[in-house]
Order: structure tokens, then sequence, then C-alpha cells
């Protein structure tokens, strides 16, 4: 395989016979143009949701530009997340130190927006000029009563997975800060980031089933839920390679239990209310959720029956952020009668990797933080017809002819839930199906 | 802090100053205008022929600026980092560079590697011209041809990105171009403009029967046909050969006013020059500089100089586009006249537009140097008719139920940026009519009774 790196050989694997595990969790290779971005990314994607906050970026403009309104993650109530705040550093700052004006950017928007906490992030240079944000966050906090949080993120310790880490710190540093009465049935929702409202979606299945959702960490979030989260009982983990360690970080200091579920596809979803219920011991839940389940999938068989018939003998090509939505997709593409011919992720970890060797069809080509030579070479080598990924992924894709389904985090349909599952199939089957690809032939 | 907050608001009289706006009340950047230096360096490199663009920073960088012009161009973006780690960070990142280089020439086998430093690598003081120059000396003996190595300094505490593009139009061609006088093409070096508007200067500068280099030209590797292989490098861009030329150029015609001098380094406070001023002050070459050509008579002003530097009459075809341009002022004009845009964008760009706006009477506002929440809050006392600029302002539009007539970069929210057109009399008529229909469209829709004609 002469497009791929020899560093990188063995980031690539098949499914089936000669199977070799794969190596993950390694820093991006300099010079290979991953499709990866950096720690402080990690770490914004994964707050940016909490909307009643202020997020201020310590650092030159850059950072803050790139990352304003980058995510569809809605809110019902306030609309703080959607701004950008930078402290905007300049060369004069860089040398001098850039604290002092940390601090009064900071306080004048505490002041002007009233935040329930604020998040400051520190970016590449600041960790090098040595501004002690921290400091400044103890005197912002004393000043303006509420919390205010370091989120040290510089782009260059480690990856993006590492800034979804420091992300968990930050929440966790909120969490047990208030407490409040909430029922015994209680669950958190972490990871879900309720893209184009697919989180409204859940919290009614939820609510059907008689399960009280007390903070929506990443998604829709607030800052009072987050505080109270400890007072769950069960954290339900999606996205886990962003929010698994927050889970681990609660079940350590609270002691609450957590699960990992995907809201993608039917089968998935459905074992992500199943297992609550199975969570709760409780029969009368569980047969609100056998209902709920039965009601949606009848409504939604015929529908799926008829994309199936039309789609049967397509072939995808997958490469998004996180593995488990990966292997979720790989199920829901299948009810569809799509066969997943590359399976690929940014930030998987190798025990996702053997779970999607062990789904995968022999032959499936494997990948861990690849980028477009490669990308574009397994989808030539294995004739897939649709690709599903984000944003930079679109333009390999239809450069070369491969229709596209964007499942990243700027999409503006729902494709998770029951409802979510039939935009899946609308959507891969407007790409499949349009007359544009014969003038691609 | 924000020394470059000087209130600059305008009216139809260039000399009256409408409204006096007050220095930045905020210390921070709320919802920022520009976007880092980078950027600008990154969209030159993709002008050069057969260049791979290398960000020397973290990963992050290069990633979010793909992400960035790929949502505007809708074309891939291939952008290498050298991706520092924290081990690069303090020990430095020759390391990273070295493999970062090896492995852009494995998988891209580029004519030109474009190297912009970023503000970790500036920071903690990267010698990047020491690297290069040791990676050639490592690697010349090997055999092989070596890449053409650029490398411009844009750390993003210093300007924007439009400082950053003018910083590498400048690094580039002070790296390549050299000086002989048998040369008879003339240099244009119109700016971040769009595909379309590359490509318009280049027909018009044909029809004058004109022999130039335009830098840099990513007409076609950022606005390209359907290829059905994936190119590792999209063909088109200016090439090496061209820019080494350019010493030798019997004239330049530049675009802009403000280019990189909206900032200065600390290190070299007086001595920032744009491409052109250094091609004059270096190698002789007349530089003729000039606004972006948007509008009649800015427009007129480049014709006037293609027609001295060509010998030849403005073209019939282009007499022809810039009488129907007249033809179309005249017919619309009560439509546009009065109205207030309030404008944002890169300096240059902004400048010109506003000077067409007058043009047409249309009164245009513009705040130097503020971010999106500044002219939100100010729109409330300019109370513009329209905005005029790139989709980031849209918001503001959704706020105050205005049209947005979007124009420049980036345009992140709609389709076709690459195709529009914004300068001569073409993009002019463009413009026009853009900006027209969006006032009648915005009346129509407003009305009571609705109506199917004028």
């Amino acid at each position: 395989m002469a497009h791929i790196l020899e560093e990188r050989q063995n980031q690539v694997s098949t499914a089936g016979a000669n199977e070799r595990t794969i190596d993950c969790n390694k820093a991006s290779l300099a010079g290979s143009v991953s499709q990866r971005a950096c720690v402080f990314c990690g770490s914004r994607v994964v707050l940016y949701p909490i909307s009643d906050a202020l997020h201020l970026i310590h650092g030159p403009i850059g950072c803050a530009a790139y990352t304003w309104d980058i995510r569809g993650s809605l809110s019902s109530g306030p609309e703080l997340h959607r701004l950008s705040f930078s402290t905007d550093l300049q060369e004069r700052d860089v040398i001098f130190g850039g604290e002092t004006k940390l601090y009064n950017a900071a306080l004048e928007l505490i002041k002007a927006h009233k935040p329930n906490a604020a998040f400051i992030y520190s970016t590449c240079i600041v960790g090098v000029i040595g501004d002690d944000v921290e400091r400044a966050c103890r005197m912002l906090e004393a000043e303006t009563g509420i919390p205010v949080i370091a989120v040290e993120a510089p782009g260059f310790q480690g990856s993006k997975k590492d800034g979804y880490k420091v992300a968990c710190e930050s929440i966790f540093k909120l969490v047990g800060r208030v407490n409040k009465p909430i029922p015994a049935k209680s669950i958190n929702i972490l990871g879900d980031f309720n893209l184009a409202g697919e989180l409204w979606i859940l919290l009614e299945y939820y609510k059907k089933m008689g399960v009280h959702v007390n903070a929506t960490i990443t998604g829709d979030g607030r800052v009072e839920a987050i505080s109270n989260a400890h007072n769950a009982a069960l954290n339900v983990v999606q996205c886990s390679g962003s929010m698994n360690y927050l889970a681990k970080l609660m079940k350590d200091k609270y002691n609450i239990p957590s699960m990992r579920v995907s809201y993608f596809g039917i089968e998935d979803m459905s074992d992500a209310l199943y297992d609550v219920a199975r969570f709760f011991k409780d029969d009368d839940m569980m047969e609100k959720a056998r209902i709920l389940v039965k009601e949606e999938i009848s409504r939604m068989m015929p529908a799926l029956a008829w994309y199936k018939e039309r789609l049967t003998g397509k072939k995808a090509a997958i490469y998004v952020g996180g593995a488990f939505k990966a292997i979720s997709l790989v199920k829901a593409l299948r009810l569809i009668g799509v066969q997943s011919v590359i399976v690929g992720s940014q930030t998987g970890t190798p025990e996702d990797y053997e779970l999607i060797k062990k789904l995968c069809d022999e032959g499936t080509i494997i990948v861990d933080d690849s980028n477009p030579i490669e990308l574009s070479h397994f989808v030539k080598e294995k004739q897939a017809d649709i690709f599903i990924g984000g944003v930079k992924e679109r333009p390999i894709a239809h450069k070369i002819g491969l229709g596209f389904c964007d499942h990243n985090h700027e999409r503006k349909e729902p494709l998770a839930g029951y409802e979510g599952m039939i935009n899946f199939a609308k959507e891969i089957y407007a790409t499949a199906m349009s007359p544009v690809w014969k003038f691609t032939k | 802090m924000k020394q470059t907050m000087e209130p600059i608001i305008t009216t139809q009289d260039k000399t009256k100053t409408a409204l006096a706006v007050g220095a930045a009340s905020f210390v921070s950047t709320r919802n920022s205008c520009k976007l880092c230096a980078p950027l600008g360096a990154s969209l030159v490199f993709k002008g050069i022929e057969g260049c791979v663009p290398l960000i020397h920073g973290s990963q992050g960088c290069a990633t979010y600026i793909r992400r960035y012009m790929i949502s505007h161009y809708k074309e891939p973006v291939d952008i290498a980092s050298s991706n520092f780690s924290e081990e690069a960070t303090i020990y430095g990142g020759s390391r990273n560079f070295i493999t970062g280089i090896n492995n852009i020439i494995k998988q891209y086998k580029p004519k030109v590697i474009g190297i912009a430093s970023t503000c970790l690598s500036e920071t903690i003081g990267e010698d990047i011209p020491g690297h290069i120059y040791n990676y050639k000396e490592a690697n010349e003996s090997t055999g092989g041809k070596l890449p053409t190595f650029i490398h411009a300094s844009t750390p993003s505490y210093c300007g924007s990105h439009a400082e950053g593009f003018h910083n590498t139009v400048l690094a580039s061609i002070k790296t390549l171009a050299e000086f002989d006088k048998t040369g008879s093409k003339i240099t244009i070096l119109p700016g971040m403009v769009s595909p379309a508007d590359i490509r318009y200067l280049k027909e018009l500068l044909s029809d004058f029967g004109i022999a130039f280099t335009l830098f840099p030209d990513y007409s076609e590797t950022l606005d390209n046909v359907y290829t059905a292989e994936y190119q590792l490098i999209p063909s088109g861009g200016t090439t090496v050969h061209e820019i080494q030329r350019m010493g030798n150029a019997r004239a330049t015609i530049e675009f802009g006013t403000s280019f990189n001098k909206g900032f200065s380094r600390l290190k070299d406070k007086n001595a920032m020059q744009t491409a052109g001023e250094w091609l004059e002050s270096s190698f002789y070459i007349t530089n003729h500089q000039m606004p972006l050509p948007i509008g009649i008579e800015a427009s007129d002003k480049l014709v006037e100089v293609l027609e001295s530097l060509s010998g030849q009459k403005l073209p019939e075809k282009h007499v022809k586009e810039r009488g129907r341009l007249v033809d179309a002022y005249v017919d619309a004009h009560k439509y546009v006249f009065g109205k207030k845009a309030l404008l944002y964008g890169e300096e240059d760009f902004v400048m010109a537009m506003a000077d067409w706006c007058r043009e047409i009477g249309v009164e245009p506002f513009y705040i130097k140097g503020a971010d999106f929440e500044t002219l939100r809050e100010k729109a409330e006392e300019f109370k513009p008719d329209f905005l005029l600029g790139n989709s980031k302002g849209y918001y503001i539009a959704r706020e105050r139920n205005i049209p947005l007539v979007r124009v420049g970069f980036p345009i992140h929210d709609r389709f076709g940026a690459n195709r529009m057109h914004h300068i001569g009399y073409r993009g002019t008529q463009e413009l026009f009519d853009r900006v027209v229909n969006a006032l009648i469209e915005y009346k129509q829709e407003n009305s009571p009774i609705g109506y199917k004609y004028l």
C-alpha cells in the first residue's frame, strides 16, 4: 500500500482472516495532513454546548475565530455559547504577558453577559509565555461569585482526544457545587450534543418511560444542572471517546455507575432505552420502553423497507470523529441494505477497532487517523458509492464522484433516534440516487 | 489595548464624519471579523503551482484553516502540519519540521513547499530559515531534486489573515524573484479576490494583449473542475519560474491601499513594504498601486494603466461591458439611492466597496478594526438598510431583519463563492444587480399586497 506512509502502516487493517491489531491512540504524523484538530479543539467542541456559560479563549485570534458558532448544538434557552470571545493577544501581550488583559476581558464580559459560569481556554502560546491562568480564574471567581474554570488546552499538548479529557476535567470542576433533590430514577446524558435538536428527541423517549433526565451535560447544557449532576443515579454515555473519562471521574468520586450507549440506528437506540430500564430494575419502565420501541419500529418499518429495496448493494465508506459512532453507522447502514467497506475514525481505541472488525464483513478496511490521500485510495479500491463523514471529507468524496452524508457536528437534520434513522435513510438515498452522477461516470 | 480602533464613518462626502464612534468599549474581541495570519499564507501558497502549504505549529491550526477554506471554496484543501507536541515545544520543532517535509515529499511530490509559521512556533523562537537551510544541506547530496521552499512569517498575534496574505505574497517574491533586464511581462498582484475575479483579470489582460504574471493564482486550485481522481495537488497556480521572472517585469500592478500596513511588527516597525513596493525599490520596476477595482471609477483607473502599458485602447468587448454597467446604473439608480450599507471584511476590500457604494448613491458605514459585536451595537445608531460582507455578519442581518448581500470571504452558508465576481466592470455589474435585487426583494417581501412588476 504505497499510498500509506510507512509510519502509518499499522494504523490500517482489514476485517477478516489476517487481521492485525490497529495501532491507535497516537499523535498524528507530521506532514501527513491528518483530518484531526488539536487539544484546544477537543475541549472546545465538548464544552461548547454549555449555553449559559461564558467561553473566553485566551490567545491570538485564530482559535476563537475558527470556532465561532461552529456546532449545530441547539439550546432551548440562553445562547451565550454561540458568541466567540477572545483576548486577541497581540505581539506586545506575548512579550509582556497577557494575564492582565485576560482578567480585564473576562471581567467585562462576565459583567455584560451575567453567565452562570465561565470557561477560560488557554491556547498554544499561553502555555509558553507563562500566563498564570489559574490565578486569574481564582481572582475572577472571588470578584464575580461565579465558577471561573481554567481549561488548560494548549494545542500541542496531545491530540484532540486529550482535549476531550481536559473538557471532562473542566466539567468535573462544576459537578458537586449544587445540591438539589431530584427523583430517584434520574440519569445524566453525556456525549449527546443536541445537534439539530437530537437531544430533545431522546428526552421525549425517556420521559415516556418515566425516566427523569437530570443533566444533559454536553447538549443544551446548563451550569446548574451540571453542578447537580452528582445526584443522578446513572450516567448514560454516548460519544464515549469524549465522555467516558467524565463518567469515570464521577464514578470514582460519587460512585455513579455509567453505561455506554448510542442513539444511531434502531438496534442501538432501542438498547439505549432497554438498558436504562434494566438498570433501574423497573418492570413498568421496561414495559413502557417495549411499547415505545414497538410503536416506533412499526411506524418506520415500511419506510425503511422501501429504502432498503432501493439501496441494497450500495457500498459506504465511513470516516468520523468517534469510533463508537462508526459502529452504530455500520449497523444502521445494514438496516437499509448498505454495506460498509471502509470504517475509520479520528480517535478510536483498540477496543473500538476490535468491535468494528468483528462487526464488519471480511475485507472491510479499518483505519485510524487517516488523511485525504489514503481515504481517496481506499474508496477507489473498495468502489464505495457513498461517503459518510464531516466537512473536511465532503470535497474529497465529491471530487471523485461519491455521494456524501454529513454526520458531523454541523449537520442540520437530526440523525439520532428513530426519526433520525429515517432522516439518515433519506439522506443516504438522496445522495446515492441523485441523477447528477451520470455526469461523473 | 485596541490601538486600531479609530473611527472611520463615512457619508457621501468623504471628508465629513457623520457619526462619531468612541474607542473600543471592550478589551476582548467579540465575534471577530478577522482571522489569523496563517490562513492568508495558506491561500497564497494554494496559488503557487505544485505547492503544498505546511503550517509549522500544532495540528489544529492546519485543520481549522482547512475546514474554513473548504467550507468557502467547496474544494479539497490539503494543508500539512508539523504537528507540534509538548516535546517539540520545549526542545524545538526541527525534528517535526524534517519529518513533516519528508512526509509531504513522499506523499505529494510537490514542486514547492510553502511554510507558514504560527503564534506557537514564532513565540518559542523557531528558526525556520535555519531549518530549511539544514534540510537542504542534509538532503541535497542524496540526489533527486528538492522542492523549492518558501517561508512566510505569520504569527497570528500580528495583524489578520489579510496581513498574512500580503506578507506571504511579499515573502514568496522576495524568495524567488531574480533581477535582470530582459523581461517584457507585467506583474499583477490582485490581493485577496475570488477565483472568478482572477479569471476575469486574466481575460481582461489577455484581451489587451498584455503578457503578464498574476500572483497568487488560485483560480483553478480552489475552483477546480470535477476530476474523478483525487488530485494530490490540484492543477493550476502561478509557477515558480513565473515568480522568478517577476524580477524583470516592466511594471507591477498591485491592488490595495492598506495591505500589510495595518500593523507593524515590533522588530521592523517602519520597514513594512508591499510586494509591489519591494519590487520597485529592489528592481526598479514601476509599481502601479491602486484600490481594488470595484466600481466604474476604480475600474477606469485600472483600464487607464492597462491602456498605457499596452498602447491599446480598451477592447470593444469590455467597452460594451462598461456601457451596459452604466445603463444598469441609470435604470436602477433610484432603488439604491440614499440607502445605507454596513460594510465589513478585509480593509482593502471594505475601502473599495465603500467607494463603490458612494459611486451609486449608497451611504457606506464601516469601522476600522471593529469586531462583529461592535458593528452590531453600532448598527443601532447607523440603522443600515443592508449588509455588504461575508456570511459571518448574517446574524446581524437576521436580528435587524435586513438583507445581507454576500461578498468576499468567507461565504460559508451559500454555494458559488468561488464563481462570484467583485472587480472590474463585470464584477461591478454582478454586485450592482445583486444589491439592487436584494433591496427590491426585501421591499417586495415586506409589502402588504405583493406585486409582480416594479
